[in-house]
Order: C-alpha cells, then structure tokens, then sequence
C-alpha cells in the first residue's frame, strides 16, 4: 500500500468518525475551533519568545543554556502533560479535591471522539492547556539563571508540574475545583493570573532563595550579552499573549474580542509607564524597560481579562509597571537574587492584577453576581481574590522547597563553581552560543 | 616600563581580574582570542566528536612600571593555574615598553601609566 493510500484512508476514518458522533453530542463549531487552534499554536510561541527574552539577558557564557531551560519545558511537559498531567488537571476530582484524576484521560485516550458543549474537539483544548503547562515552569528560570544543572532542572519541572502546576490548575479552572466555586461566582482568575504567574513568581522566588546567589553578585556587573533578542522575545511574547488570554474564554465570540482588547491596552498602557518611570528617574528609557514593562502590562491583565474594560485595563497595566518597578528597586536593596526578574515581574505583577481587577470589574458581572448571591460587593469578591492568592503562594512556595531540596540530593541542582564561572553552554551543553569567538 | 599580556583561560579571567585588583594592579585590557597550543578539547556535535584547532581564551593586557611586573606576573600565574598546572593554563608574555602617553593630558613615561 502507498502512503497515499493510507492517508486517504486515514482522512475516511478522521471524516466519518465525528458524522457518527453527531447524533449524541454537542456539534463541532468550526469558527471557534479555528481560533482555539491558534490560540493554541500562539501560546506554543510564546515559549521561544520567553527563551529568547530571557536569552538575551543572562551573560554571553549562558546563552544557550538559558534557551534551553525554555525548551525543555517544551519537550518534557508536551510528552508529560498527555500522560498524566491532562488527567491530574481536568479529570473529577479525587483525593477529595485535592486533585483531579481519571484513568480514561492517560494518554488522552478517552477524549479521542469528545466534542466539548463549547463546540470545540477536546484535544483543542487539552492541547491549549497543555501549552499554559508548559510555560509555566518555563518562567520559573527566570529566577535561577546561570547557576542551574540541566538534569537538576529536568527532574525540577517534571516534579513542579506533577505536584504544583496540575493541583493548582485543577483547583482553578476544573468546573469541581476549589477555587473555581469560592463565592457567588468564584474565584476571578480568567487566564492563569494565579496559576500561572502567581505560582511561578513564587516558585522563583522560593528557588532563588534556596540556591543563593551566583557567584559574584551583587558586586560583579552581569549585564544582559543581547537586549536585541530580549526585544524580539518581548514582542514574540505579546503577539502569543493574545493566544493565551483571548483563547482562554474557549469560544470565538465578543467575550474573545473583549479579552483581546484588553490585553492589547494593558500591555501598552505598561511599556509606556515603565519608560516613563525611567525618563523621569534616570533620564534614559531603555530598551530592557521597554520590554519589562510590555511583560508587566501582559501578566497584571491575565488573571482580569474576562472581567474589565478598557479604562481599568489601562490603569492596571500602569499600577503593574509601577509595582514591578519597585519590586525590583527592593531586590536590588535586599539581595537575594532573582537573576531576571521572574518574581519581580510574574510573582508581582499576578498579585496586582488578581487583587487589582476587582475594582474594574464590569456592571454586567456584578449583576449576576448579585442574582446568585444577593448582597455580592467588591469587599465580598476582593475576600475571595485574596484567599486565592495567599493559598497559591503558600502552596507554591512549600512544594517549590521541598522538590528544590528533593532535587538537590538526588541529582545535584545547583552547578559547581567552576561550571559557573566558565558557563554552563560549554561545561553542560559543549556548545557556544556565538561562533565569532572560535574562528574555525 | 613593562607591556605585559597574558592569555589564560576563559574561566578563570573573574579569579585573575579580582586578585589584580586586590594588588591594585587596576588598569588591564581585556581580549576574547582564540588559539592553539598543546591543549585538544573534543567537542561533539550530533553524536560525531569534532576537534576544534583553535581554542577560545582571554588576552590580559597590562602596561606597567618596572616595580610592579613581579608582582603583577605572580599574581597572574597563582590565579589562572587549575591545580598543580594543567596543559592549557597558557602564558604570559614580558616586552619592554618604549613609550606610554596619557592621551587626556598628554603626559608620557612611567607617571602616564
């Protein structure tokens, strides 16, 4: 048989099987299963973008190893999220909530045929929040550049997604989860403020504490080796971002029109605070400032996109830059060392946006808020936001040091001093990222 | 007046440049180069080994005064050394310095530097 004759086939059997579903299920909405496909592929973009943002900041010695830890995120959690982590996240809930767990989701077995009641096939949407899962720990890098084996950080992710990202995601955003049913409407967290860049954030943090600083900091220069890929990454990041807030209301209609909307304001209305914040300080906006303040519009919207309008997306966007700004004014006076920011920018930013929104929330919710809890007022809704916040960091935080420490006596995590200094593209990797350097 | 360069290894140019400083030797020049020596350092690309001819390390440049080439040469070889020596740790190169000239003042000779 000629390969064309097995795709043909392949093609048949793909066609016919979901005339055969019609009957029973939910339809296929083409127009909304179009758009989760590119939200979709856009959130998987934003993963280069981060590795490239992130690339361009550390010293010329860590280029390569820094993309890396973004793209092992891509490789090891896309072959872990369909295992295992798509049923820990969205399967019912088990262990008493705890987590969500169902046999038939292993491999995503039991969806194979699944049209979901929003008119999209489920391994869109599995695969869309597989994309979220992925990122995630990508982010935590941030926090612990440079001085990270790659084994250790192999073994981190592939613990923090089991134990960290699938709990807090379940508890989120699975229709039985905790968070999900706080309060008249529950918890407000429209596309990852809490799960994604609150429990980041602090992840790296806690990380950065438990590592220590890197060699020679804070009294060594370590100046970022390429702001232009740093560039590039933050424009990469907000062209995905609309992939992930706006993909994020699983539908193709003005709930998506709005997402995207503001998201786009909040990420402008940021990048315009933070250069202004340094004109009036320093007298000098810069290109790194450009970019923190896109990322901070970006983060402080995520958790709010579902629920404010354009105006309060603005403010936001400004508060956050604001926030972050000082963030990392108070690192810098403090000295731990969150080489890049991932707490400064995520940790910081996810706080503000998710305790932030509930002053801009818009009339339509409130009401029907109020229709299921009659009496429901921001003071109510901002109980609720905060509850969610402190349990995600807490939470984050304790699980984030006990698989450091986990990892740390299993397979080393922090690399040895002279693999530091000499950098770890050439000591783990055997490459560099530059060929100027070795004319061969 | 001495022109002193150093080529040493890459990693340990932070190790060198500290105790330089520490000897208030603080006015050095900086050069990524590549070379060979005696020093093989296999690299493997897609499972196949491949040997580099020319090697990445760091050029030191250091003009200074005739006291202070003792001191700045020392320092150099007890900070660049991995251990008891190993092939690859490279050298460090003493010329006699004809002339030196402050470009901002003009000034020339031993206060220049």
């Amino acid at each position: 048989m000629t390969w064309k004759r097995i795709l043909s086939l392949v093609l048949v059997l793909g066609a016919g099987l979901p005339l055969g579903a019609q009957g029973t299920g939910p339809v296929n909405d083409s127009g909304a299963t179009a758009w989760m496909l590119t939200s979709t592929t856009l959130v998987l973009l934003m993963v280069p973008g981060l590795a490239m943002f992130y690339g361009g900041l550390v010293r010329t010695k860590n280029v390569l190893g820094t993309m890396m830890h973004s793209f092992a995120a891509m490789a090891v959690v896309g072959v872990l999220w369909t295992v295992v982590g798509y049923s820990l996240s969205f399967g019912p809930n088990a262990l008493g909530g705890l987590i969500g767990w169902s046999r038939g989701l292993v491999l995503l077995r039991s969806i194979d045929h699944t049209i979901l009641p929003a008119g999209v096939p489920e391994y869109a949407f599995a695969m869309f929040q597989g994309k979220f899962a992925i990122i995630t720990p990508a982010l935590i890098a941030g926090a612990v550049a440079e001085r990270i084996s790659f084994r250790g950080w192999v073994a981190f992710i592939t613990l923090w997604v089991l134990f960290v990202y699938c709990p807090l995601c379940h508890w989120v955003w699975a229709p039985d989860g905790y968070f999900f049913n706080l309060g008249a409407k529950g918890a407000i967290d429209f596309a990852g403020g809490t799960v994604v860049h609150i429990s980041s954030g602090a992840a790296g943090l806690a990380l950065a504490l438990f590592l220590g600083v890197r060699h020679g900091y804070p009294k060594t220069a370590m100046a970022p080796n390429n702001l232009t890929f740093t560039l590039i990454g933050a424009g990469l990041l907000w062209v995905g971002w609309f992939g992930f807030n706006a993909g994020s209301s699983i539908a193709s209609n003005l709930e998506t029109a709005r997402a995207l909307t503001v998201t786009q304001v909040a990420a402008a209305s940021g990048a315009l605070t933070w250069v202004l914040i340094e004109t009036i300080r320093d007298d000098k906006p810069t290109s790194l400032g450009m970019a923190s303040g896109i990322l901070a519009g970006l983060v402080v919207i995520t958790p709010a996109a579902g629920v404010v309008q354009v105006g309060g997306a603005i403010v936001l966007g400004a508060i956050a830059a604001c926030a972050c700004f000082g963030m990392i004014l108070l690192k810098n006076r403090l000295g731990y060392d969150d080489s890049l920011d991932a707490f400064g920018i995520h940790g910081t930013g996810g706080i503000v946006g998710a305790l932030g929104l509930t002053f801009f929330i818009r009339d339509s919710w409130w009401a029907e808020a109020a229709a299921k809890s009659p009496g429901w007022g921001i003071l109510s809704q901002l109980k609720v936001q905060a509850f969610a916040v402190g349990a995600t960091i807490l939470f984050s935080v304790c699980m984030t040091l006990l698989i450091a420490f986990l990892v740390e006596k299993l397979v080393g995590f922090r690399v040895a001093e002279s693999v530091e200094k000499t950098g770890l593209d050439h000591e783990i990797h055997g490459e560099r990222a530059y060929g100027l350097n070795n004319l061969n | 007046m001495k022109l002193i360069t150093a080529i040493i290894p890459e990693e340990k140019l932070d190790e060198v440049r500290e105790a330089l400083i520490e000897a208030e030797i603080e006015r050095i020049t900086v050069l990524r180069v590549s070379g060979h020596g005696r020093q093989q350092e296999i690299v493997v690309q897609r499972g196949k080994k491949v040997v580099p001819n020319l090697i990445p390390k760091v050029q030191i440049t250091i003009a200074c005064n005739d006291a202070f080439e003792d001191i700045t040469v020392d320092t150099i070889i007890r900070t660049a050394r991995h251990g008891g020596g190993e092939v690859g740790d490279g050298k460090i190169f003493v010329q006699d310095l004809k002339e030196c000239i402050r470009i901002r003042t003009g000034e020339r000779g031993g206060q220049a530097i």
